[in-house]
């Protein structure tokens, strides 16, 4: 009888076998308990509450409205002959209409304070593309980029994974309500000397994520002085800029360069999405807006790999193009954000919780470090767990955002109706009481 | 029907209707995505990146406004002087502001070459029969315009529906439905109506697991991501030449991985050689680089050759000893307009069970179904993974939601589908019949094509001497004086001069004996030179 001989299996690469993509963390384990038992008002009351997800559903009904008072945004109806150039359309340069309307819109949600040139709008599949894409441009591999903890835990796997880039933190701590410091930048950088890493730039988001919090005036200025000294980048992130709850609160890093006469801003990169704002995911509309001529040509030509269709492009052109819708839009989702938020902060405190002091996005920043059994990442991933498990409560733990502090949490508040909300916030009710009562028996019983 | 006239059509109409502007944008309308001719994308940007240098020097660094646009700066360059763009081509920009990666430079180094001039020519001056009977005609680009009114009457009917009534019942306007997260590799129902599509399209030869597809932005991406799963940097893929230009963009650019070109011969009319793909294989290995896999098209752009059952058999065989993977770009399949039937890789691999896990096929909805716009490519693969690692990656190139419902829609109506396919074959063969006719009497043979958008045109008799500098400039020739934007063959690595990839699918038949006409001067001017 002939032998089989066992052929080796024909490899794949490193960056296929490798787990940068960071999909075995407690962040999207947590995902998978939801998949499995999701909460629904009427079928399934006791399953798990999805709050680990930054989805912006409160404000659908506008989005709704406009697209059925305009509905030929949606079909070609009259612009039958527009579908022609449409369907063909794959100019990786974007349509000029849709780009105007992006700069005009991101202009409308600071406020008019800055102004955008289209020309310098590059759009990509969603930011997760647009990071990425900034991260190939501006690093080679093995070289770093340093982001701020705690961080929004898709870093890990948007900037390193394909690029080979290294991320290297800028710790910092509820001391200072989590804010960057000039000596926190400074020993980031130092560290990745002392690694023999090269730093490429800085890349923070503001609003932050997790933190749901706006970073202020002075910090960005000694963010932008710290990369001017050291010749790096600096990639700003503000997917949830028009998520601030109050209009006057959020400061662009635009802002600061227009005031600076723009001294400087080759090294300045924005990114933005409209995936939290708009609520609108599943659309995969990104962009990248540099001040860099150089990075807008090339990461323009990289879009190649990640354009949005052209489709979804002439239906939102026209959408974003209409300020009264934008201007209404942009006020009444902002005010739902801040009622949203301040039941949730009310909720919790009524359970003897505290958050960081926000004002901003989709989700709190909540500490339950006096409810860990040990200071520990260890201890706050039980305590995950058991919201989880018991609670059934999906919530972010700090450490998937590299969070230095054990016991912080990220609650996301958005992504579903008030009533469960409710419901969410009654279960943690009943659990702290239940924690309360166990200390005092544990009190007793010494 | 050119562009322009397109879009002056649409300006008059939007005095009367909404101001949802889809002006062809400055510089080029298809430029990088069209399978035809394009080595590293646009004109401009290729082309500008020199001029770039000299504008950052200029500019005057306390300027109260915001930096003007690159694309402001729009001189001419011509395409043989290359060496100059070079030598102002560094990493750092000029004045030294902060680095730009190693990979960015070498993706701004590409310089202009004969695809990125050539398809910038059009835009600036586009032949239109009324109004502008002298300019460019494009014979550079792959786009297929010959059936699009028949997608079109389908959208004007069905499209509304199409993506909002799709999510609740009865027609009801459902933003949820489409605004959530959606899974990142596409919706099941895709994936089944694109299983369903692929099916029909390969006359029901196979069928297509959704469950084994994977969707992305686009067959570009769905070939970059295979390069990143299954080669890392420094690693090779055999390719056969004369191959898509884009390639060079697509599997090396970012991946760090090398394309080993393995060159066939017209003696063989192109086509695929097991004896070449050996030979490159042990020379690679004698230099120490590792072969990943071969990357093969079929029906193959620019030559348009079909893959027989015995090649693949044979392909599949050397694979196998080598123990490297196949991807199999089947992005043209669709798009036969001969005799010749079409195989997929996929049907071969079918009866044999152990090679299931080298081979993965490439498709996308641009070329078959004309909608490059939409963005919609597919990876299939039997190995489960390169599955789970490229599903994985599509969180950087996904399907805009409202388009994936469209076209669920859309490939689901069975019937339109099929009558689609079958009046868009008829008359791309129709086209293809006269355009051949039209060159054979001039004199001038194409490599017989059995498939794709293209003729592989050889035009051998009329350089002035047998080498890449003589095919250039009768490249210039055809583009300057004649006024026809072809791709010359050294842009796709052939390795005989002479051979020019022309596509007929952005013409009309009423086109083709204009662009006859301008061929046949200029061959004339050739014979008469030499």
């Amino acid at each position: 009888m002939a032998i089989e001989i066992e052929q080796p299996s024909v490899g794949l690469s490193k960056v296929a076998v490798s787990d940068t993509h960071g999909e075995d963390s407690p962040y999207f384990a947590g995902w998978k308990a939801y998949d499995e038992n999701p909460y629904d008002e009427l079928n399934n009351p006791l399953g798990v509450i999805q709050m680990g997800l930054a989805e912006n559903q409160v404000s659908f009904d506008l989005l709704e409205e406009y697209l059925e008072e305009h509905s030929e945004a949606s079909s070609w109806g009259k612009g039958a002959s527009g579908f022609r150039e449409n369907a063909l359309f794959q100019d990786y340069h974007g349509l000029k209409s849709f780009r105007k309307a992006m700069a005009s819109f991101m202009e409308q949600i600071r406020g008019g304070r800055v102004k955008f040139d289209p020309e310098r709008v590059v759009l990509t599949a969603g930011a997760t593309a647009a990071n990425e894409l900034l991260t190939f441009i501006l690093a080679d591999p093995g070289d770093a980029l340093l982001v701020p903890t705690p961080y929004y835990p898709g870093f890990d796997r948007d900037l390193r994974w394909r690029t080979g880039v290294k991320i290297v933190p800028i710790h910092c701590d509820s001391s200072n309500n989590f804010q960057i410091t000039p000596e926190a930048l400074e020993a980031a950088y130092n560290n990745a000397k002392a690694m023999n890493i090269k730093v490429r730039g800085v890349l923070i988001t503001n609003p932050s994520n997790p933190l749901g919090a706006t970073i202020q005036r002075l910090v960005l200025e000694e963010i932008l002085d710290f990369v001017t000294r050291k010749n790096i980048h600096l990639v700003s992130d503000e997917i949830y800029s028009g998520s601030v709850f109050s209009p006057t609160e959020f400061i662009s890093v635009a802002e600061i360069l227009e005031a600076r006469k723009f001294k400087d801003s080759e090294r300045v990169h924005i990114v933005y999405s409209l995936s939290k704002d708009l609520g609108l995911p599943g659309f995969r509309v990104g962009t990248i807006y540099s001040y860099n001529d150089k990075v807008v040509t090339t990461a323009r030509r990289m879009s190649s790999f990640t354009l949005i269709s052209s489709q979804t492009q002439h239906l939102l052109a026209s959408m974003l193009s209409n300020k009264a819708f934008t201007e209404n839009y942009i006020m009444i989702n902002r005010e739902r954000l801040r009622k949203r938020y301040e039941m949730i902060i009310e909720g919790l405190r009524s359970s003897g919780i505290e958050c960081l002091k926000g004002n901003a996005g989709l989700f709190c920043w909540m500490n339950l470090s006096p409810l860990l059994d040990k200071p520990t990442r260890e201890g706050e991933l039980a305590l995950w767990d058991s919201m989880l498990h018991e609670v059934k409560l999906n919530i972010s733990p700090g450490s998937s955002c590299h969070c230095s502090e054990p016991g912080w949490f990220r609650v996301c508040f958005a992504n579903m109706s008030e009533l469960t909300l409710q419901v969410a916030l009654k279960r943690i009710h009943i659990f702290m009481e239940k924690k309360g009562g166990e200390r005092n028996q544990q009190i007793f019983s010494q | 029907m050119t562009r322009t006239g397109l879009s002056r059509t649409r300006t008059s109409e939007e005095a009367t209707t909404e101001p949802t502007t889809m002006r062809v944008i400055v510089p080029l309308q298809g430029v990088v995505q069209g399978r035809g001719g394009l080595v590293l994308g646009s004109a401009i940007p290729c082309a500008l990146f020199y001029f770039l240098q000299l504008y950052l020097r200029r500019r005057n660094r306390s300027a109260p406004t915001p930096p003007p646009a690159p694309e402001q700066q729009l001189p001419d360059v011509h395409v043989l002087s290359r060496s100059l763009s070079r030598t102002h081509l560094s990493p750092r920009g000029a004045g030294g502001p902060a680095y730009v990666s190693g990979r960015a430079s070498s993706v701004a180094k590409s310089g202009d070459s004969p695809c990125d001039v050539g398809l910038r020519k059009v835009s600036e001056d586009p032949y239109d029969e009324a109004r502008n009977p002298d300019g460019v005609i494009q014979l550079g680009l792959a786009e297929n315009k010959l059936s699009l009114d028949l997608v079109r009457d389908w959208m004007v009917e069905n499209a509304r529906d199409a993506i909002l009534g799709g999510g609740r019942s009865g027609g009801e306007l459902s933003i949820g439905g489409i605004a959530s997260y959606q899974p990142l590799d596409g919706l099941m129902e895709l994936k089944v109506a694109v299983a369903g599509f692929i099916s029909q399209v390969m006359d029901k030869s196979v069928s297509f697991n959704p469950s084994q597809i994977i969707l992305t932005g686009g067959a570009t991406p769905a070939i970059e991501m295979l390069s990143f799963c299954l080669a890392d940097t420094g690693n090779a893929f055999l390719v056969p030449t004369p191959y898509y230009p884009c390639y060079d963009r697509d599997v090396k650019w970012r991946t760090g991985v090398e394309i080993i070109p393995v060159p066939c011969r017209s003696a063989d009319n192109f086509s695929l050689s097991i004896t070449a793909l050996d030979r490159a294989f042990n020379q690679a290995k004698k230099r120490g680089i590792k072969v990943r896999g071969i990357i093969i098209s079929n029906p193959s752009n620019p030559v348009g050759n079909l893959l027989d059952r015995q090649t693949l058999y044979s392909l599949l065989d050397f694979a196998r000893e080598k123990n490297i993977h196949i991807v199999s770009n089947e992005i043209f399949a669709g798009s036969t307009h001969g005799n010749k039937e079409f195989v997929s890789m996929a049907e071969i691999i079918d009866s044999e069970d152990l090679d299931r896990n080298r081979v993965h096929i490439v498709y996308g909805l641009s070329k078959d179904f004309s909608l490059p716009g939409f963005r919609v490519g597919i990876i299939y693969s039997f190995n489960e993974n390169v599955l789970a690692a490229a599903k994985k990656l599509t969180r950087f190139s996904s399907i805009s939601a409202p388009s994936q419902r469209l076209l669920i829609s859309m490939l689901s109506d069975t019937k339109f589908i099929q009558q689609f396919i079958g009046i868009n074959r008829e008359r791309l063969r129709e086209l293809h019949i006269k355009f051949v006719a039209g060159l054979k009497q001039l004199g001038i043979e194409c490599i017989k094509s059995n498939g794709g958008f293209c003729c592989w045109v050889d035009m051998r008799g009329l350089i002035s001497s047998y080498s890449e500098k003589g095919e250039l400039e009768l490249w210039d020739k055809l583009l300057n004086i004649a006024k026809v934007n072809v791709t010359p063959g050294s842009s796709c690595h052939c390795i005989e001069p002479g051979w020019f990839r022309f596509c007929f699918t952005t013409l009309t038949q009423k086109d083709i004996p204009v662009v006859m006409e301008r061929i046949r001067k200029i061959s004339e001017i050739c014979k008469s030179h030499s």
